[in-house]
């Protein structure tokens, strides 16, 4: 992709003075396994092309995927006019200005030049061990390279390119089954044969799952499960739009201890122990955010338009794409669960009764002021008894406040992963241990 | 476009590929959204390419470029065949695509109101009006709604001479209001929660009559604040038809995708409890309950002339009198059943490959008046309108949350309840329906958010309902 170009054509076209251009470019690949074969395969080029034009207030949005030069004009004058129909939004400030960027490597070219057949070879270790185990395997390998550009009429030229590998797998036995997972920018962060004998360890000690009473119980959370704890607080309200309207568990919260101490939550999207990315998609530099410190709500994150409605404030870096649907407001997407002090296995050893938990799914918002969120664990759930995991259960569902539930937690993990978000971006969480948690009903 | 459909097909089986399709698509979609009397999205997005799908031996390869240029279809034709080879490196069982389909035609969304020939001027007009009305009342915290125009026009083509071209139009829109106290946030939209949406012309959107409605839904959201708390017990339930249609969506819908009961969606989307052996052979509700997937009823957002693969639009039972009697399928899976594909092979973009979904599956309607209903059910809660959903991998064990309830008492609907939540497992639940509202009352909704695949594919899917009523539901799941 030349954004640049593609920049320059599309500015030269438009008939609003303040305008913006961001383009991304899209290789991507997946390969997708089940049964122990793979059954889809594919891959995609794709270009997305959003200009937003200003005319006083008024902003119009135009998307495309054509980059031709008639089109990237006719581009340009679909965002105009959509801008000009409208009456005033005193709300918006205008376009961000410039603002010094520090460039973070985060592309591997073993990503980018990925094959078909080294991903085959990848997935099928996966599925050949899950085969000698008697045992089914599904799940996904994901390789992709992705170049973004940022530019506007008040001076902001932006670019970045990055890579993403993603690799997981649920494994099945007679009545039991396992999860892994592993993401980084780089390839070798994808371990196949590790995911693979993760996923069969789960699926060996899941074997015969009992029925199981919902209640309060002591969890410990593998990191798919606490990944859902952190996306789902970012979704309910770790964006300061949704603090402005007042739908956000941070509401009333703000300088307040809500959390344990041992709590602290980051959004940084310049640590390449991420998956780093330097700047949001206005173009403007990612702060590192403390969301939470120490337990204490300290500040969600802005971008220029909620900035904007508040005085003194400035954007944080974390503008999401505009979109003619509406404002979905900044979002965090590099959030790191600081690691504490405690192993999974001391987790276990110090916990009299309580559940181990693999992970967590089709979680929804029940409230969303008090992060009440719904869902069921799944691939691997089990009764921890006097120190040890004593027996696998059937699935439960839960309905509990994530907010609450990091009231109470007591350990945070030494080790962190780092995991795709199905928001977008990626989180790198520990396991948790907490006190309490609810359960509502179970499965069959 | 056929000398560009025709020359990929050609290089597909020069390379080796047994069979190949080819789709080319062109997106529009118009939206217009305001919240707070302030625009919040006023725009356009174009796409277009073409997604290439080859079966070599047993193996599948997908390639697709947003490029449409004759050196990027050779170049993506052969990455297609080159992927499928390496598929093969982990090979599965033998691919049966059965009979050959050769459709050719063209289908038009039939409409009476082209919705791009609608001004934005004019959509801008029709959603500050109902802005307008909802923010009247004070209560009203936040207040918004938009209106979306689709239009896709796709071509495709297979290596057994079909050749189709179908121009699809969408409609839709929504408002909602939201009240928000010290502690909570209560929302009220209309007409349903995930925008009102379905195959149709711009008519379909001044249907659902917006400016009529915003008084009420914005007086709704405020009244929620002080309602009493849906109480948790077990009780008679019966949901409002938007309610029912989600609930058909997740607990009948989804596991009878059979791709699911395969397995190929194990790792991401999930199983199924509907498992072969159970077609014809198992009791899925009560007598009363009659479920239809069918891509020909209008207004559907599973409507269409041909589904992905070219197979032509269709109506076929899922449940027959409470009794589980068919999946829905596409070529390869139907011919491991010895069976048809049923034409639920369907893609949201140029840039994804097929997979099985819905199309429109409904409930058929019953026989009763639902004012008699109400009138019939001495203790129980009526909800109304979804705001939370959640089912297990199986599709067994759900909990949905809606936006609003009134307690039944005496036959007489009673006092508003906030917060409601009811929960179940899918077979037991159905088979506790025993009143259905009748035709009168039956209304094909559209879900246009159903996630399902890797990379994750976004589709609209119909669901006809009428109002229902379900013993011995647990509700009120958490106070």
């Amino acid at each position: 992709m030349n954004f640049r170009a593609i920049a320059e054509v599309v500015m030269n076209a438009s008939p609003a003075k303040e305008i913006e251009v961001l383009a991304m470019e899209q290789n991507e690949s997946l390969t997708r396994f089940a049964n122990n074969s793979i059954h889809q395969n594919v891959t995609e080029r794709n270009v997305q092309i959003t200009v937003r034009s200003v005319i006083g207030t008024k902003v119009g949005i135009a998307v495309s995927n054509d980059v031709r030069r008639d089109s990237l004009r006719e581009l340009a004058i679909r965002a105009f006019d959509a801008a000009r129909v409208q009456p005033d939004n005193p709300e918006f400030k205008g376009l961000p200005a410039q603002q010094a960027i520090t460039p973070v490597g985060a592309f591997d070219d073993a990503v980018a030049e990925c094959t078909p057949e080294q991903r085959a070879a990848s997935v099928g270790s996966i599925c050949r061990k899950a085969a000698a185990s008697a045992c089914s395997a599904a799940g996904s390998m994901t390789t992709s390279s992705l170049e973004i550009g940022v530019s506007n009429s008040k001076g902001i030229l932006a670019e970045h390119r990055f890579t993403m590998a993603d690799a997981s797998t649920v494994v099945m036995g007679k009545n039991s089954s396992g999860w892994a997972q592993g993401t980084g920018w780089r390839l070798k962060a994808i371990e196949p044969e590790a995911l693979a004998d993760e996923a069969i360890s789960k699926v060996r000690m899941g074997v015969d799952p009992i029925d199981f009473q919902p209640g309060d119980y002591t969890v410990i959370l593998d990191p798919y499960a606490t990944a859902d704890l952190l996306e789902m607080l970012a979704f309910d309200g770790m964006g300061a739009l949704a603090v402005q309207e007042g739908r956000s568990w941070m509401n009333g919260r703000l300088g307040q201890r809500i959390m344990a101490d041992s709590v602290t939550i980051i959004d940084n999207g310049s640590s390449t122990a991420g998956m780093p990315w330097p700047f949001d998609f206005e173009g403007i530099p990612k702060k590192a955010v403390e969301i939470v410190a120490s337990g204490v709500a300290m500040s969600p994150v802005y971008d220029s338009f909620t900035a904007g409605r508040e005085e003194g404030k400035q954007s944080t870096g974390h503008a999401t794409p505009p979109s003619p649907q509406g404002r979905f407001g900044p979002a965090p997407m590099n959030l790191f669960l600081m690691p504490g002090s405690t192993s999974l296995e001391a987790m276990i050893k110090s916990t009299k009764f309580g559940l181990y938990i693999t992970r967590f799914w089709y979680t929804r918002t029940v409230h969303p002021r008090d992060a009440v969120v719904t869902g069921m664990t799944r691939d691997g759930t089990f009764v921890i008894r006097d120190g040890e995991i004593a027996h696998p259960i059937k699935s439960l569902r839960f309905t509990q406040s994530y907010v609450e539930a990091l009231k109470y937690a007591e350990a945070i993990g030494v080790t962190p992963r780092l995991l795709r978000s199905g928001f977008g971006g990626a989180v790198s969480v520990p396991p948790v241990k907490l006190a309490k948690f609810r359960f509502t009903s179970s499965t069959r | 476009m056929k000398d560009f459909t025709s020359h990929a097909m050609n290089i597909a089986m020069a390379e080796g590929a047994r069979y190949a399709d080819i789709r080319i698509l062109d997106h529009r979609e118009q939206v217009v959204s305001v919240k707070n009397g302030n625009v919040d999205g006023v725009g356009d997005q174009y796409s277009q390419g073409f997604g290439i799908r080859v079966l070599v031996d047993n193996s599948w390869g997908f390639a697709s470029s947003a490029y449409l240029e004759k050196a990027e279809i050779e170049r993506v034709t052969s990455l297609a065949v080159k992927i499928a080879q390496a598929s093969a490196r982990v090979p599965g069982e033998p691919v049966d695509l059965g009979k050959p389909v050769t459709s050719v035609g063209k289908y038009t969304t039939p409409i009476q109101i082209d919705p791009f020939s609608i001004s934005l001027e004019q959509k801008l007009d029709l959603m500050f009006r109902a802005d307008e009305i909802m923010r009247r009342n004070p209560g009203v915290k936040v207040s918004e709604g938009n209106v979306i125009s689709v239009r896709n026009h796709k071509f495709f083509s297979n290596t057994e001479e079909a050749f189709l071209e179908q121009v699809i139009y969408e409609s839709g829109g929504a408002i909602a209001a939201t009240a928000i106290s010290d502690t909570e946030v209560q929302i009220r939209s209309h007409p349903n929660s995930f925008r009102y949406q379905g195959t149709g012309g711009w008519e379909y959107v001044t249907g659902a009559d917006f400016t009529g409605n915003a008084e009420r839904v914005a007086e709704e959201a405020v009244r929620l604040l002080s309602a009493d708390v849906c109480p948790s017990k077990e009780t008679t339930l019966i949901l409002d038809s938007s309610q029912l249609a989600l609930q058909i969506h997740e607990s009948c819908g989804h596991p009878t995708e059979l791709d699911r009961v395969f397995g190929t969606e194990a790792a991401f989307a999930g199983r199924s409890f509907l498992t072969t052996e159970k077609r014809n052979n198992f009791r899925y509700g009560s007598d009363i309950v009659n479920l239809t997937a069918d891509s020909v009823r209008q207004t559907g957002l599973g409507t269409f002339g041909w589904d992905d693969e070219g197979v032509p639009a269709t109506s076929t039972p899922l449940v027959r009198n409470g009794e589980f009697v068919g999946y829905l399928m596409s070529r390869e899976t139907a011919s491991r059943l010895g069976l048809e594909s049923n034409g639920c092979m369907r893609a949201d973009g140029w840039n994804r490959i097929p997979l099985i979904r819905m199309t429109n599956v409904s409930v058929e309607a019953g026989t009763w008046n639902f004012e008699d209903m109400i009138a019939d059910t001495d203790d129980g809660i009526f909800m109304e309108t979804n705001r939370s959903w959640s089912i297990d991998d199986m599709r067994l064990n759900f909990q949905f949350g809606t936006e609003v309830g009134y307690e039944i008492k005496g036959g007489k609907r009673g006092s508003l309840l906030k917060n409601c939540t009811y929960a179940g497992i899918t077979p037991d639940f159905w088979k506790s329906c025993d009143a259905i509202a009748n035709a009168r009352h039956w209304r094909l909704w559209g879900t246009p958010n159903c996630g399902k695949g890797e990379p994750m594919q976004t589709m609209g899917t119909g669901h006809g309902a009428a109002p229902a009523r379900f013993r011995n539901v647990k509700v009120g799941v958490f106070r």
